[in-house]
């Protein structure tokens, strides 16, 4: 069955919108996914996958790009994330996506973060990830997680 | 053993019942950046951390860690407790450094 956008009708969409300005907010977003998820009944293990690699992502897009957007898909079969945003861009995904590759500000650091382990954690929890970057232009993240459903 | 068992039984003070009651200890982990915590930690895990900060919470909910302790006589102000409450997440305070609260989880967990 396919509803007027033709999406499959069991599929679920969710939008959010990064504050780019307020570190301590990073995580509204993924904290909300996970609460949705929980309803919907999804797996503990495919939720924790979920919101640990989309964490990650909205607080890059916090820190690096000064906040952003994120889509969210539910499939019967997979969960999708798109982070979109217009920061400052990645020149080298390569290097960003090493462990222990950072540039992030000493005043996020001294909150815990900013070791270079973002990328790398998004990349092992999710089941695909691809980065589209441009410098001057922005950066979007593809991420998909499949639920086995 | 549950986090809220585990603080009766050394004196822990608990900041956040959280669902700290109705989950068991399933693992530890000790580190202060939260970024590891991010990547290695599992989910059950005790969080054992000098780290207090509104993060800190975030961190919890999101890798479902069973609670967080937090070690040497450190806080977390009344912002951050307001958020563990309102996330259900089980925040204990401990005196001690994290290696002591470490030993004793272990004990527990029947590691040594
Ligand atoms: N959305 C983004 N926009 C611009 N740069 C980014 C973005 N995400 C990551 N980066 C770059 O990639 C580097 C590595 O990212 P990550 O692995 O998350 O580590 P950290 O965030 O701790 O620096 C960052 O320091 C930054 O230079
Ligand atoms: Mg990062």
């Amino acid at each position: 069955m396919v509803s007027e956008e033709g999406l499959p009708i069991s599929t679920l969409k969710w939008t959010y919108e990064v504050d780019g300005s307020d570190f301590t907010r990073a995580g509204e977003a993924s904290s909300n996914v996970k609460k949705n998820l929980r309803k919907l009944g999804v797996s503990p293990e495919v939720i924790r996958k979920v919101s640990i690699a989309l964490y990650e992502g909205e607080i890059n897009m916090v820190i690096h790009a000064d906040g952003g957007h994120i889509d969210v898909e539910v499939s019967p079969d997979k969960i999708t994330m798109v982070l979109a945003d217009t920061g400052k861009g990645i020149a080298d995904i390569d290097k960003a996506m090493q462990e222990g590759w950072s540039t992030a500000p000493d005043e996020v650091r001294s909150l815990g973060f900013g070791a270079g382990m973002g990328l790398p954690n998004m990349k092992k929890y999710s089941d695909e990830m691809r980065i589209e970057s441009t410098v001057g232009v922005g950066t979007t993240v593809y991420m998909t997680v499949y639920t086995g459903g | 053993m549950t986090p809220i068992a585990f603080a009766e039984k050394y004196g822990l003070k608990v900041v956040s019942q959280g669902a700290g009651d109705c989950r068991d200890i399933g693992g530890a982990y000790c580190s202060d950046l939260l970024s590891l915590v991010m990547g290695r930690a599992k989910a059950d895990d005790a969080l054992v951390t000098v780290m207090a900060n509104i993060n800190t919470i975030a961190v919890a909910v999101l890798a479902d860690v069973s609670c967080v302790i937090l070690c040497e006589d450190i806080h977390f102000d009344e912002n951050c407790v307001k958020k563990a409450q309102d996330q259900e997440v089980c925040v204990l305070e401990s005196s001690e450094p994290s290696f002591q609260v470490a030993i004793k989880l272990a004990r527990e967990l029947g590691l040594c």
